[in-house]
């Protein structure tokens, strides 16, 4: 085992340093705030010799995931990065990288979409991802951004997987933040993530094949159906991916992570840089005798109902705290975890906070305030209001 | 029409097999002609908008792995040689 390097970056620099290590052939972006310095980064390494990649300066993201679909379908490992409105623009793209079954990993710098526009810290660009059939990772700092580009890399390219990834790291929070990490050596990234051969087929002219055809009714559903399987899978390819990350790098890695939670009453569910924060309230509230845990989601597809459950499962109340909002509904992380206890015969009182929209901050009272609106609706064992957002400005409200 | 196996992603390793895609099984209605009637004006090949009419020695006749059924063809016969029937499948 090498030794593992030290550095003080930037999240978009701990992303784009975990994509080097992951040695991709080709690179096709085009560059959008907060994920700018992604492409900036890997165009030096190529320039500098640090990485042998092709990459593709593109005239938009509709073409940059297009170039990422034909050099992935030609057996490249391929990856790029992209946010908000950008994510919004390959929209009809990621579709396509998912039911052609390429490994594609994308670093994302999670920002909120227009109007009004707004370029900062939000989940609403890859939560409106969610049904295009691509895993999704979301990190808390930049450490977890650098490792999680290696580990979406290693998942994706699984036989029993082959679906496209995104790596989520909030805008500016972590994307432009400065903090500590440690870089794993190239050797033993390479003896983590061996080359990408394409089992199902690669675009060839020696050996033609036709990628992307069409789906007639008589064999669409089936090929859907294969395609949600592969998705179905995952966890246990996660899973074991996770644990043997763990044991060659030591650190630990889980779809959700309790914090906490053993005897919690209450459990604040969170994801993303705002956990670090949640985590320090609950070691507050923990001080002042409350029984509060917290649990954090590193995937959020596939949705991990099955540790939600043995997590919050005996909680008497679960605060889901979303940083998108599904307009009609709710968020999104609420209404995917409402729906894992609809069958179940227990269930925690669920509570939805919709928080730090555009960017807007999230403190510690914050998360107190959630807990004792949650634990208000546990003592009168009924929710009033299910959706509540939190840190509203009423000098503002009109 | 012969089913396949469906592949991961959808890949079809056999390059050029959408000759192999027949799409007259999309057809209700199926042309038929009557070789007496048929003066080979030709009206129903100019007509065709799948190319699903060919010339025979001494009339027409119709390449149903193509012909959607549209009818076009005995419209446009000027003797009345084409009638459209339900097909039964």
């Amino acid at each position: 085992m090498g030794e593992q390097k030290g550095l003080t970056i930037q999240g978009n620099m701990a992303t784009a340093l975990g994509a080097k290590l992951c040695r991709p052939d080709v690179v096709p972006a085009y560059p959008i705030t907060p994920s700018t310095l992604f492409p900036e980064k890997v165009s030096e390494y190529i320039a500098d010799g640090e990485l042998d990649a092709s990459m593709i300066r593109v005239e938009s993201e509709h073409s940059a995931m297009s170039a990422c679909i034909g050099a992935s379908s030609a057996g490249a490992r391929t990856c790029t990065a992209s946010a908000s409105q950008g994510i919004a623009l390959m929209h009809e793209m990621l579709f396509i990288a998912s039911g052609m079954r390429l490994p594609i990993v994308m670093a994302v710098g999670n920002r909120a979409l227009s109007a009004p526009i707004n370029i900062w810290a939000d989940h609403q660009d890859t939560m409106a991802s969610r049904d295009s059939g691509w895993l999704q990772f979301y990190a808390e700092k930049n450490q977890e951004g650098l490792d999680l580009m290696i580990l979406a890399f290693r998942i994706a390219e699984d036989e029993r997987v082959l679906l496209p990834a995104m790596v989520g790291i909030d805008g500016f929070v972590l994307t432009h933040t400065v903090e500590g990490v440690k870089a794993p050596a190239q050797e033993d990234v390479d003896e983590f993530l061996p080359d990408y051969e394409p089992p199902h087929g690669k675009l060839d002219p020696k050996e033609p094949m036709t990628f992307g055809s069409l789906g007639t009714p008589e064999y669409y559903q089936e090929l859907k159906y294969d395609q949600v399987k592969a998705m179905d899978n995952s966890p246990e390819v996660i899973d074991e991916v996770f644990d043997e990350f763990e044991e060659k790098f030591g650190r630990e890695y889980n779809r959700i992570t309790p914090y906490k939670c053993d005897d919690a009453e209450i459990i604040l569910l969170t994801m993303g840089s705002m956990t670090g924060t949640a985590r320090a309230a609950v070691d507050e509230m923990r001080e002042n005798g409350e029984k509060v845990g917290l649990a954090k989601l590193t995937v959020f597809r596939p949705f991990p109902g099955d540790l939600l459950k043995e997590i919050a499962g005996d909680a008497k109340g679960l605060a889901i705290v979303d940083r998108n909002i599904s307009p009609g509904y709710g968020g999104a992380v609420f209404a995917e975890s409402a729906g894992i206890f609809i069958n179940e015969d227990k269930s925690p009182l669920m509570k939805n906070f919709i928080v730090g929209l555009g960017g807007r901050e999230i403190f510690k009272k914050n998360f107190k305030e959630m807990y004792e609106k949650t634990k208000e609706a546990v003592e009168k064992g009924s929710v009033d209001k299910m959706v509540e957002w939190i840190n509203m400005d009423e000098e503002v409200m009109r | 029409m012969t089913k396949v196996k469906i592949t991961i992603g959808g890949i079809n390793k056999d390059a050029g097999s959408s000759k192999e895609y027949k799409t007259g099984g999309w057809r209700t209605m199926k042309p038929e002609v009557d070789i007496e009637k048929c003066i080979q004006c030709l009206k129903c090949f100019d007509y065709c908008p799948d190319g699903a009419v060919k010339k025979t020695e001494d009339a027409i006749e119709f390449d149903l792995d193509y012909c959607k059924g549209c009818g076009i063809c005995a419209k446009e016969c000027p003797v009345k040689a084409i009638v459209m029937k339900v097909e039964e499948k």
